[in-house]
């Protein structure tokens, strides 16, 4: 089967409606279904890594969030049950002051790296 | 008390556009402002009835442990709570927008109408924000 690369570089579009970001969760319904993906965040969306995001409490009317969204937690749970190794480009963490052990573990690769880092897989999708 | 007019175009679900007007709305009524909304494009689904909350299989919840928002009662909330507040929340839909989507079932309370309703909220506003599609 063929590797699957998913470039995940849009961020926070949607989160509070849906709960969850829909990109990392539509990957991680196909590790589950068993494609070999790894997922690399990019842009705004290497702040996903940060566990210290806190949403508050959000209603409208008697209307509000069920589970409000816990991106740093989805991210490890897509390393953890998902099995799918995540990366990120290190270059947009460090402009953006995300370093350090507040962060989902993931794997730096730097702009230099990324032709050589995506030529090793065989379907790349750039969300 | 002040009237506001927000107009926005981006379907539910999609961007964060829609939770930030949903926010001022919200923000503006808890003030006790009138609020009028003209929901265009996409927009006209944030208050279809027929949405429905799901569970979540990636978490492994059910439809109850998800408990799922939907704009859809994320809305009528808000028009209940205009009631309440003692002001104005017309909420209008553009209805070629609707008629286009096969966006039928709408939340009750709300409006369906046109750019010439548009006209009539902003001639009667203090202020109108415009949130587009990007």
């Amino acid at each position: 089967m063929a590797k699957i690369l998913s470039i995940v570089e849009s961020a926070y579009r949607a989160t509070l409606e849906e709960q969850d970001d829909t990109v990392l969760w539509f990957n991680h319904m196909l590790a589950n279904a068993g494609v070999e993906l790894a997922v690399l965040l990019r842009g705004n969306a290497v702040n996903y890594l940060s566990r210290g995001q806190e949403v508050g409490e959000l209603t409208f009317g008697s209307a509000g969030l069920g589970n409000p969204p816990k991106l740093g937690e989805d991210v490890a749970a897509l390393k953890a049950r998902g099995k799918v190794p995540v990366y990120y480009v290190e270059e947009d963490a460090r402009e953006r002051g995300l370093e350090g052990s507040g962060l989902v573990e993931a794997g730096p690769v730097s702009r230099a790296e990324l032709p050589r880092f995506v030529a090793g897989y065989d379907r790349v999708f750039h969300w | 008390m002040s009237t506001i007019t927000i107009l926005s175009m981006d379907a539910p679900y999609e961007s964060a556009n829609s939770t930030t007007a949903l926010r001022i709305v919200d923000a503006a009524i808890r003030k006790g402002h009138n609020v009028n909304v003209f929901a265009y494009e996409g927009a006209v689904s944030y208050t279809l009835t027929t949405q429905k909350p799901h569970q979540n299989p990636v978490k492994g919840t059910s439809v109850e442990e998800e408990r799922h928002p939907t704009t859809k009662d994320w809305v009528a909330g808000l028009l209940a709570a205009a009631g309440e507040k003692g002001v104005k929340l017309d909420w209008v839909r553009c209805g070629l927008c609707e008629d286009e989507r096969g966006a039928f079932d709408q939340v009750p309370g709300t409006r369906r109408g046109g750019p010439a309703d548009f006209v009539k909220q902003v001639a009667a506003s203090d202020n109108v924000l415009v949130i587009p599609t990007k």
